[in-house]
């Protein structure tokens, strides 16, 4: 009876797992367990499943399919204009980029040898020797000239155009070393550089179609809307590592549950981003494996503060107290997120301020706050819609909270189709979402200094966005870890964007696919794992 | 009869120039009232209006809707489908190997469906309101009734899930051997099979006991004609016009209706082309798919008028 424990769920079982990934001891983890209240003999039992689980060697060879949930006709390989995660995971396997960022949330080199700069204003990037691209040219400067400096043409499309811009001035000083000169110093270059979007690719490339990169994989089959194939890159300039497998296949089935049947009948072998709800399929099943992945998107609650009622004191302060986050966490989630404490800094980020506290759910509270704004008794519209993830559960549930104090909130439920470019932002009251970035300088300078292009609550704050641009420049980690959690606190406090949890999803595989981990940069190991998995034999 | 043929097909054709016309127009104008355009969409979130200016200019967006139309009407005339605005491919090549695969999946579910429908709809007729009738009819309207895309996840359960003999995913290129084939097509062409034809059996039985209760029939079996000659040398060419109508409209639903099934068993067919081509405001590629559908629709409609003339003694004369 000792190593059979009630209330232990799957979610659990992940939850030990994704501590293993992370490095956590044993002796933590027993800890951990402890404190839920586990007997030691039984947790010692779901330690040694959970442990061996994880720990193999891995071992070169074999073909998977892996599916994941967005393709359409406008699929690309061209890294600039990547924006499905199914783009991410094939340019990802196609191109390398000059940096990576890894699991714990620090910067690795990639293609560089090394990223430098005295005053964060002029980077000199060190190139490595000997990296061919795959049609067999060497990589020199000249490619990564060529691959930043179309990210500022329009014609190119690039997604990151509004970052790129910082960059300013590009040299090829030698065959193996660019410099990048920024309009302003900026720490997080090197940070910056590991964004899917700043791959490097060959210099005068035009078409995309071929996925001519440095990458782990080589480009076989690519059929936009369909499909591709990859192959191992038999010169791939890291040799210690993967990747481990032969070749793999990429599809999208854009249906939660087909993909979960697709899996569990053996036709694909990787099911990324399942959702709680369909995950719960796969759970308990002893050839599939749940992994969790790391937790930074969000959906938010914005109120914008230069229209009715978001511009009368008190009213987002009081949204913030009536957003019950434990319920949308445990009853809309499923327990797949993390409290959030409404600023946009996820806590896998080495610049999240801890001491920083959510909100509780205080009905009573926001009372109080709604009466200050003298809103009570008002009829306020609340635009939501499917195309923010669980937007819509999340305003119901807030309308059931408002009903308990007497607010009156009108939920408005709109098309998906044309949200982000008709609703979103534009709404007195409404939902948004927001994809995990690397650094909170984008987060901030993207959603909240005066200038951000989505500054969702229209928050104005001069001593923000001073203390914005100060933090960007500082090369000392200790005052620019400090200035980052007094943003972090600000935005918590005066922003009208109320954000209950970071969400993530959870990446479904055969058991006998290994060495797949969470990743800052998103699901499916930041949409990385084709290099890093490998089949058990 | 000839002459009432050519007449016909020649009438026909001559409607189906001004329908296409009027379709293409009537998409245009619904593509036009979607929120947003190609460039929008293609930059998602990263959407700043100059980003947006910027490309729309490079993919020569910033000229009139309706002139854009207009050349590619033009371009449609002297048989250039153009470019898909999305990923700059030609329309040719992105339709071709998918209209094939519509095209298979049709016909593979025709092959089947059609003789099942009409041996189920024409016995269930001669037995009318025995057992095996009310079986037949009970079942198809059961079928009728359960959504399309409840039978295919509870197919891919059964078969491919717990039983393990089906692939969940009809990959149609991954088919090297016969057995590849079938298996591979299985799953759809039943899942389809279950939806057309349980209205094709409908209307069959309905347009064959229709005919079975006219004086002539009556008259055919008062002569001493043996059941197999009376239903079907006198009652099915009577009721065949109804019938190739019915099955015409079911065949129609195949070539562009079948998104719930492409999406389902990850079938890369024609439809799902077509909502891709809506969700990326790519009018060449709405346009062109759309063709295509109205194309068929009309083809299909016209060979059921002409088998209907062709059968049906009275119209012969």
């Amino acid at each position: 009876m000792t190593d059979r424990i009630s209330n232990w769920t799957a979610a659990d079982d992940r939850m030990v797992e994704n501590a293993i990934r992370r490095g956590a001891t044993r002796r933590e983890l027993l800890n951990m367990l402890l404190m839920g209240g586990v007997a030691l003999t039984a947790g010692a039992s779901v330690l040694t499943r959970a442990t061996s689980a994880i720990a193999a060697t891995p071992v070169k060879g074999g073909h998977i399919r892996a599916a994941g949930w967005s393709s359409s006709t406008s699929d690309t390989l061209d890294p600039a204009k990547a924006s499905l995660s199914t783009d991410y995971v094939r340019c990802s396997a196609f191109y390398s980029r000059l940096t990576y960022l890894g699991e714990d949330g620090k910067i690795s080199m990639e293609l560089a040898e090394s990223v430098e700069s005295k005053d964060a204003k002029v980077w000199t990037v060190k190139l490595r020797k000997g990296v061919t691209f795959h049609d067999g040219k060497p990589l020199t400067s000249k490619d990564v000239v060529f691959s930043l400096k179309r990210h500022l043409d329009p014609a190119v499309g690039s997604k990151v155009n509004a970052i790129a811009k910082q960059m300013t001035g590009f040299a090829a000083k030698d065959d193996l070393t660019v410099e990048v000169t920024l309009a302003n110093p900026n720490a997080d270059f090197p940070t910056i550089m590991a964004i899917h979007q700043f791959m490097i690719v060959a210099d005068g490339t035009t078409d995309f179609s071929k996925g001519n990169g440095t990458g782990a994989f080589v480009c076989k089959v690519f059929e936009p809307g369909t499909r591709s194939i990859a192959e191992r890159n038999k010169n791939y300039f890291k040799t210690n590592g993967g990747p481990y497998l032969d070749s793999f296949e990429y599809i999208a089935i854009t249906e939660g549950t087909a993909r979960a049947n697709a899996l569990l009948s053996g036709d694909i072998q990787f099911a990324s981003n399942m959702n709680a709800q369909t995950s719960r399929l796969l759970e308990n099943n002893p050839k599939i494996t749940l992994v969790n992945q790391a937790k930074g998107n969000y959906t938010d609650l914005n109120a914008r503060l230069d229209l009715d009622p978001g511009n009368k004191e008190g009213f987002a302060t009081g949204l913030k107290y009536l957003i019950n986050r434990e319920a949308i966490k445990t009853s809309v989630l499923r327990g797949v997120a993390d409290i959030a404490n409404d600023q946009p800094v996820p806590p896998s980020n080495v610049y999240y301020n801890k001491e920083l506290k959510a909100k509780p759910y205080d009905p009573e509270k926001a009372k109080f706050y709604f009466q200050k704004a003298g809103l009570i008794g008002k009829k306020i519209p609340l635009v939501t819609s499917e195309a923010p993830t669980a937007g819509v559960e999340m305003a119901v549930l807030l309308q059931q909270s408002a009903q308990d104090i007497g607010m009156d909130f009108d939920v408005q439920r709109v098309p998906s189709d044309g949200y982000w470019s008709k609703y979103w932002l534009k709404a007195p009251v409404h939902f948004g979402n927001i994809n995990p970035r690397p650094t909170p300088d984008i987060l901030f300078s993207l959603l909240y200094t005066s200038d951000a292009p989505w500054n969702e609550s229209q928050y104005k704050s001069p001593k923000f966005d001073a203390m914005v641009l100060e933090a960007r420049g500082m090369l000392d980690e200790t005052k620019r870890t400090e200035m980052y959690h007094e943003l972090q606190r600000m935005i918590s406090e005066d922003a009208g964007t109320v954000i209950p949890v970071f969400m993530g999803g959870i990446d479904a595989t055969t058991s006998k696919l290994k060495g797949l981990r969470p990743n800052p940069l998103g699901g499916s190991m930041g949409y990385a794992f084709a290099e890093y998995v490998w089949l058990e034999s | 009869m000839n002459r009432q043929i050519i007449e016909l097909v020649s009438w026909r054709l001559a409607s189906a120039v001004v329908t296409l016309l009027i379709v293409s127009f009537t998409i245009f104008l619904a593509t036009m009232m979607l929120p947003g355009d190609v460039a929008q969409i293609l930059l998602g979130q990263a959407a700043t209006p100059e980003a947006v200016a910027g490309l729309r200019k490079a993919m020569h967006l910033d000229e009139p809707a309706i002139f854009q139309f207009l050349k590619w009407l033009g371009g449609l005339a002297s048989g250039d489908l153009g470019r898909s605005y999305a990923n700059n491919m030609p329309i040719a090549a992105l339709i071709g190997g998918r209209l094939a695969n519509s095209l298979k999946l049709a016909a593979a579910t025709t092959a089947i469906a059609v003789p099942l429908a009409l041996t189920l709809g024409i016995t269930s007729a001669i037995n009318r309101n025995s057992l095996y009738d009310r079986i037949i009819s009970g079942l198809t309207i059961a079928v009728i009734s359960v959504p399309e895309f409840l039978l295919a996840t509870l197919a891919v359960l059964v078969f491919a899930v717990y039983l393990r003999w089906l692939p969940a995913l009809s990959l149609a290129n991954e088919t090297k051997t016969f057995a590849d084939l079938l298996r591979v097509y299985a799953l759809p062409v039943i899942t389809l099979t279950f939806g057309v034809s349980a209205q094709m059996i409908r209307m069959t039985r309905a347009a064959v006991i229709e005919t079975l209760n006219t004086p002539y029939v009556e008259m055919a079996m008062l002569k001493g004609a043996s059941r197999r000659r009376k239903v079907l040398w006198h009652a099915l060419p009577n009721a065949l016009g109804p019938i190739v109508n019915a099955i015409a409209l079911s065949l129609s639903y195949l070539l562009g209706g079948v998104i719930i099934v492409e999406t389902i068993f990850s079938y890369p067919g024609i439809a799902k082309l077509m909502v891709d081509a809506v969700s990326t405001r790519d009018l060449p590629l709405i346009q062109s798919c759309a063709m295509i559908f109205c194309v068929g629709y009309l083809v299909l409609v016209t060979i059921a008028d002409i088998i209907a003339i062709v059968s049906n003694p009275r119209l012969r004369t």
